[in-house]
Protein backbone atom coordinates (compact mmCIF):
# COMPACT_ATOMS: atom_id res chain seq x y z
CA UNK A 1 0.00 0.00 0.00
CA UNK A 2 2.86 2.36 1.03
CA UNK A 3 4.57 1.40 -2.18
CA UNK A 4 1.63 2.83 -4.41
CA UNK A 5 1.07 5.90 -2.30
CA UNK A 6 4.37 6.79 -2.73
CA UNK A 7 4.46 5.52 -6.51
CA UNK A 8 1.15 7.95 -7.10
CA UNK A 9 2.87 10.97 -5.06
CA UNK A 10 5.77 10.95 -7.43
CA UNK A 11 4.29 10.15 -10.57
CA UNK A 12 1.83 13.10 -9.73
CA UNK A 13 4.57 15.35 -9.17
CA UNK A 14 6.37 14.26 -12.53
CA UNK A 15 3.26 14.95 -14.88
CA UNK A 16 2.69 17.85 -13.06
CA UNK A 17 6.14 19.48 -13.24
CA UNK A 18 6.48 18.25 -16.56
CA UNK A 19 3.37 20.12 -17.62
CA UNK A 20 4.89 23.12 -16.13
CA UNK A 21 7.72 22.97 -18.09
CA UNK A 22 5.94 23.07 -21.39
CA UNK A 23 3.45 25.91 -20.45
CA UNK A 24 5.23 28.47 -18.54
CA UNK A 25 6.36 31.60 -20.84
CA UNK A 26 9.41 32.38 -18.58
CA UNK A 27 12.35 29.41 -19.30
CA UNK A 28 13.46 30.33 -15.75
CA UNK A 29 10.34 28.85 -14.47
CA UNK A 30 10.56 25.77 -16.81
CA UNK A 31 13.87 25.00 -15.46
CA UNK A 32 12.80 25.42 -11.87
CA UNK A 33 9.84 23.09 -12.51
CA UNK A 34 12.38 20.62 -14.36
CA UNK A 35 14.41 20.27 -11.63
CA UNK A 36 11.63 19.21 -9.39
CA UNK A 37 10.52 16.73 -12.19
CA UNK A 38 14.02 15.16 -12.14
CA UNK A 39 13.85 15.03 -8.10
CA UNK A 40 10.50 13.13 -8.34
CA UNK A 41 12.37 11.06 -10.83
CA UNK A 42 14.76 10.18 -8.80
CA UNK A 43 12.33 9.13 -5.83
CA UNK A 44 10.59 6.70 -8.85
CA UNK A 45 14.34 5.11 -9.94
CA UNK A 46 14.91 4.55 -5.70
CA UNK A 47 11.42 2.99 -5.58
CA UNK A 48 12.80 0.59 -8.63
CA UNK A 49 15.81 -0.47 -6.69
CA UNK A 50 18.24 2.12 -8.22
CA UNK A 51 19.86 3.47 -5.40
CA UNK A 52 22.72 4.82 -8.03
CA UNK A 53 20.53 6.38 -10.55
CA UNK A 54 18.82 7.95 -8.39
CA UNK A 55 21.87 10.07 -6.77
CA UNK A 56 22.66 10.26 -10.26
CA UNK A 57 19.92 11.97 -11.75
CA UNK A 58 19.90 14.63 -8.89
CA UNK A 59 23.78 15.09 -8.84
CA UNK A 60 24.09 15.25 -12.96
CA UNK A 61 20.67 16.35 -14.21
CA UNK A 62 19.51 18.90 -11.48
CA UNK A 63 22.56 19.57 -9.95
CA UNK A 64 24.59 19.89 -13.61
CA UNK A 65 22.58 19.76 -16.78
CA UNK A 66 20.05 21.66 -15.24
CA UNK A 67 22.26 24.70 -13.91
CA UNK A 68 24.46 24.89 -16.74
CA UNK A 69 20.90 25.41 -18.92
CA UNK A 70 19.99 28.32 -15.81
CA UNK A 71 23.22 30.04 -15.90
CA UNK A 72 23.09 30.46 -20.17
CA UNK A 73 18.92 31.49 -19.98
CA UNK A 74 20.45 34.21 -16.94
CA UNK A 75 23.68 34.98 -19.41
CA UNK A 76 21.62 35.96 -22.20
CA UNK A 77 19.27 38.26 -20.21
CA UNK A 78 15.85 38.00 -22.15
CA UNK A 79 13.92 40.79 -22.62
CA UNK A 80 9.97 40.37 -21.68
CA UNK A 81 9.39 40.73 -25.49
CA UNK A 82 11.34 38.20 -26.60
CA UNK A 83 9.56 35.26 -24.13
CA UNK A 84 6.55 34.07 -26.11
CA UNK A 85 3.89 32.00 -24.67
CA UNK A 86 2.54 28.53 -25.92
CA UNK A 87 1.32 29.02 -29.69
CA UNK A 88 -2.72 28.11 -28.83
CA UNK A 89 -3.37 26.23 -31.58
CA UNK A 90 -0.09 24.29 -31.29
CA UNK A 91 -0.58 23.55 -27.35
CA UNK A 92 -4.05 22.81 -27.92
CA UNK A 93 -3.09 20.09 -30.56
CA UNK A 94 -0.06 18.63 -28.63
CA UNK A 95 -1.88 18.69 -25.64
CA UNK A 96 -4.52 16.76 -27.56
CA UNK A 97 -1.99 13.94 -28.64
CA UNK A 98 -0.38 13.69 -25.10
CA UNK A 99 -4.09 13.49 -23.98
CA UNK A 100 -4.30 10.33 -26.23
CA UNK A 101 -1.26 8.99 -25.09
CA UNK A 102 -2.12 8.84 -21.72
CA UNK A 103 -6.06 8.30 -21.38
CA UNK A 104 -5.90 5.98 -24.35
CA UNK A 105 -2.97 4.17 -24.60
CA UNK A 106 -2.74 3.40 -20.93
CA UNK A 107 -5.42 2.02 -20.36
CA UNK A 108 -4.82 -0.54 -23.11
CA UNK A 109 -1.34 -0.72 -22.01
CA UNK A 110 -2.58 -1.77 -18.59
CA UNK A 111 -5.20 -4.42 -20.13
CA UNK A 112 -2.92 -5.83 -22.57
CA UNK A 113 -0.11 -6.34 -19.75
CA UNK A 114 -2.09 -6.81 -16.73
CA UNK A 115 -0.41 -7.21 -13.39
CA UNK A 116 0.23 -10.89 -13.76
CA UNK A 117 2.17 -10.41 -16.73
CA UNK A 118 5.15 -8.82 -15.96
CA UNK A 119 6.38 -10.14 -12.49
CA UNK A 120 9.25 -8.07 -10.83
CA UNK A 121 12.38 -10.05 -10.71
CA UNK A 122 13.44 -11.14 -7.77
CA UNK A 123 16.76 -9.19 -6.58
CA UNK A 124 20.23 -10.49 -6.05
CA UNK A 125 21.84 -8.40 -3.27
CA UNK A 126 23.05 -4.78 -3.59
CA UNK A 127 21.20 -4.57 -6.91
CA UNK A 128 21.42 -1.32 -8.56
CA UNK A 129 23.82 -0.49 -5.70
CA UNK A 130 27.57 1.38 -7.04
CA UNK A 131 29.74 -1.94 -6.68
CA UNK A 132 27.13 -3.74 -8.86
CA UNK A 133 26.57 -1.62 -11.48
CA UNK A 134 30.30 0.00 -11.34
CA UNK A 135 31.10 -4.05 -11.54
CA UNK A 136 28.76 -4.07 -14.95
CA UNK A 137 30.03 -1.09 -16.47
CA UNK A 138 34.24 -2.17 -15.49
CA UNK A 139 34.00 -5.84 -17.18
CA UNK A 140 30.56 -6.15 -20.11
CA UNK A 141 30.80 -2.39 -21.04
CA UNK A 142 34.02 -1.19 -20.24
CA UNK A 143 34.73 -0.55 -24.33
CA UNK A 144 31.93 2.06 -24.37
CA UNK A 145 32.14 3.37 -21.45
CA UNK A 146 35.76 4.78 -22.77
CA UNK A 147 34.17 5.93 -26.11
CA UNK A 148 31.78 8.10 -24.00
CA UNK A 149 34.87 10.07 -22.37
CA UNK A 150 36.08 10.25 -25.66
CA UNK A 151 32.64 12.62 -26.37
CA UNK A 152 32.91 14.25 -23.58
CA UNK A 153 35.87 15.62 -24.65
CA UNK A 154 34.88 16.30 -27.95
CA UNK A 155 31.69 17.69 -26.56
CA UNK A 156 33.71 20.24 -24.33
CA UNK A 157 35.88 20.74 -27.17
CA UNK A 158 32.80 21.68 -29.23
CA UNK A 159 31.27 23.64 -27.08
CA UNK A 160 35.01 26.21 -26.41
CA UNK A 161 34.85 26.12 -30.36
CA UNK A 162 31.17 27.57 -30.66
CA UNK A 163 30.76 30.08 -28.38
CA UNK A 164 34.19 31.60 -28.63
CA UNK A 165 34.23 35.02 -30.32
CA UNK A 166 37.46 34.63 -31.74
CA UNK A 167 39.70 31.88 -31.27
CA UNK B 1 -9.58 -0.25 -8.74
CA UNK B 2 -8.09 -3.02 -9.96
CA UNK B 3 -5.97 -1.36 -12.92
CA UNK B 4 -5.00 1.57 -10.08
CA UNK B 5 -3.80 -0.78 -7.11
CA UNK B 6 -0.96 -3.19 -7.15
CA UNK B 7 1.59 -0.88 -8.62
CA UNK B 8 3.33 -3.20 -12.02
CA UNK B 9 5.76 -2.58 -14.47
CA UNK B 10 3.30 -1.28 -16.44
CA UNK B 11 2.19 1.93 -14.58
CA UNK B 12 5.67 3.07 -14.24
CA UNK B 13 5.41 1.99 -18.70
CA UNK B 14 2.59 4.43 -18.96
CA UNK B 15 4.29 6.89 -16.58
CA UNK B 16 7.02 6.59 -19.08
CA UNK B 17 4.68 6.85 -21.89
CA UNK B 18 3.06 10.25 -20.62
CA UNK B 19 6.24 11.97 -20.25
CA UNK B 20 7.54 11.22 -23.41
CA UNK B 21 4.08 12.64 -24.76
CA UNK B 22 4.94 15.79 -22.57
CA UNK B 23 8.05 16.07 -23.90
CA UNK B 24 6.80 15.67 -27.87
CA UNK B 25 4.18 18.32 -27.05
CA UNK B 26 6.69 20.86 -26.16
CA UNK B 27 8.90 20.37 -28.40
CA UNK B 28 5.70 20.45 -31.14
CA UNK B 29 4.20 23.77 -29.68
CA UNK B 30 6.93 25.88 -27.98
CA UNK B 31 9.04 28.01 -29.71
CA UNK B 32 11.37 28.91 -27.37
CA UNK B 33 15.04 27.10 -27.56
CA UNK B 34 15.23 26.75 -24.09
CA UNK B 35 11.89 25.68 -23.42
CA UNK B 36 12.48 22.72 -26.40
CA UNK B 37 15.95 21.77 -25.19
CA UNK B 38 14.26 21.52 -21.67
CA UNK B 39 11.42 19.10 -23.71
CA UNK B 40 13.90 16.84 -25.17
CA UNK B 41 15.62 16.37 -22.22
CA UNK B 42 12.11 15.08 -20.90
CA UNK B 43 12.41 12.57 -23.66
CA UNK B 44 15.57 11.46 -22.89
CA UNK B 45 14.31 10.97 -19.06
CA UNK B 46 11.24 9.37 -20.39
CA UNK B 47 13.56 6.98 -21.76
CA UNK B 48 15.69 6.25 -18.67
CA UNK B 49 12.44 5.49 -16.67
CA UNK B 50 11.80 2.61 -19.22
CA UNK B 51 15.41 1.14 -19.05
CA UNK B 52 15.69 1.20 -15.39
CA UNK B 53 12.15 -0.38 -15.18
CA UNK B 54 13.08 -3.18 -17.76
CA UNK B 55 16.22 -3.63 -16.03
CA UNK B 56 14.09 -4.53 -12.36
CA UNK B 57 11.62 -6.48 -14.41
CA UNK B 58 14.96 -8.74 -15.45
CA UNK B 59 16.67 -8.36 -12.53
CA UNK B 60 19.66 -7.12 -15.01
CA UNK B 61 21.95 -4.43 -14.39
CA UNK B 62 22.55 -3.67 -18.46
CA UNK B 63 19.50 -0.84 -17.86
CA UNK B 64 21.26 0.97 -15.33
CA UNK B 65 24.27 1.01 -17.67
CA UNK B 66 22.71 2.11 -20.39
CA UNK B 67 20.60 4.80 -18.16
CA UNK B 68 24.24 6.16 -16.98
CA UNK B 69 25.42 6.29 -20.57
CA UNK B 70 22.22 8.11 -21.63
CA UNK B 71 22.79 10.65 -18.78
CA UNK B 72 26.65 10.75 -20.12
CA UNK B 73 25.26 11.91 -23.82
CA UNK B 74 22.36 14.03 -22.35
CA UNK B 75 25.23 16.36 -20.48
CA UNK B 76 27.29 16.40 -23.96
CA UNK B 77 24.22 17.14 -25.74
CA UNK B 78 22.84 20.00 -23.70
CA UNK B 79 26.52 21.75 -23.55
CA UNK B 80 26.94 21.87 -27.28
CA UNK B 81 23.82 23.29 -27.35
CA UNK B 82 23.15 25.58 -24.95
CA UNK B 83 26.96 26.62 -27.00
CA UNK B 84 25.15 26.91 -30.46
CA UNK B 85 22.11 29.09 -29.16
CA UNK B 86 25.07 31.43 -27.36
CA UNK B 87 26.50 31.82 -31.25
CA UNK B 88 22.82 32.29 -32.62
CA UNK B 89 21.87 34.69 -29.74
CA UNK B 90 25.14 36.87 -30.54
CA UNK B 91 24.12 36.44 -34.29
CA UNK B 92 20.36 37.18 -34.23
CA UNK B 93 19.53 38.27 -31.32
CA UNK B 94 17.19 36.31 -30.17
CA UNK B 95 15.98 32.72 -29.20
CA UNK B 96 13.20 32.06 -30.95
CA UNK B 97 13.29 29.27 -33.32
CA UNK B 98 10.92 30.20 -35.91
CA UNK B 99 13.89 32.95 -36.66
CA UNK B 100 16.27 30.32 -37.02
CA UNK B 101 15.55 30.10 -40.67
CA UNK B 102 19.26 30.62 -42.57
CA UNK B 103 19.29 27.09 -44.16
CA UNK B 104 15.78 27.07 -45.26
CA UNK B 105 15.59 26.92 -48.91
Amino acid sequence: MLEAVVFYILAGVLVAMGLMVITRTNPIASALSMVVAFVALAGLYATLSASLLAIIQILVYAGGIMVLMIFVIMLLNLHPEDLKPMRARAGAVSLAILAVLGFVLGPIFLKVFPSGQWKMATLFPDFGSIFTVGEKIFSDYLFPFEVLSLLLLAAVVGALVLSKRKL
Amino acid sequence: MDLLYPVTPTHYLVLSAVLFGIGVAGVLSRRNVFIALMSLELMLNAVNLSFVTFSRINGDLTGHVFVLFVVAVAAAEACVGLAIVIALFRLKETVDLDLFKSLKG
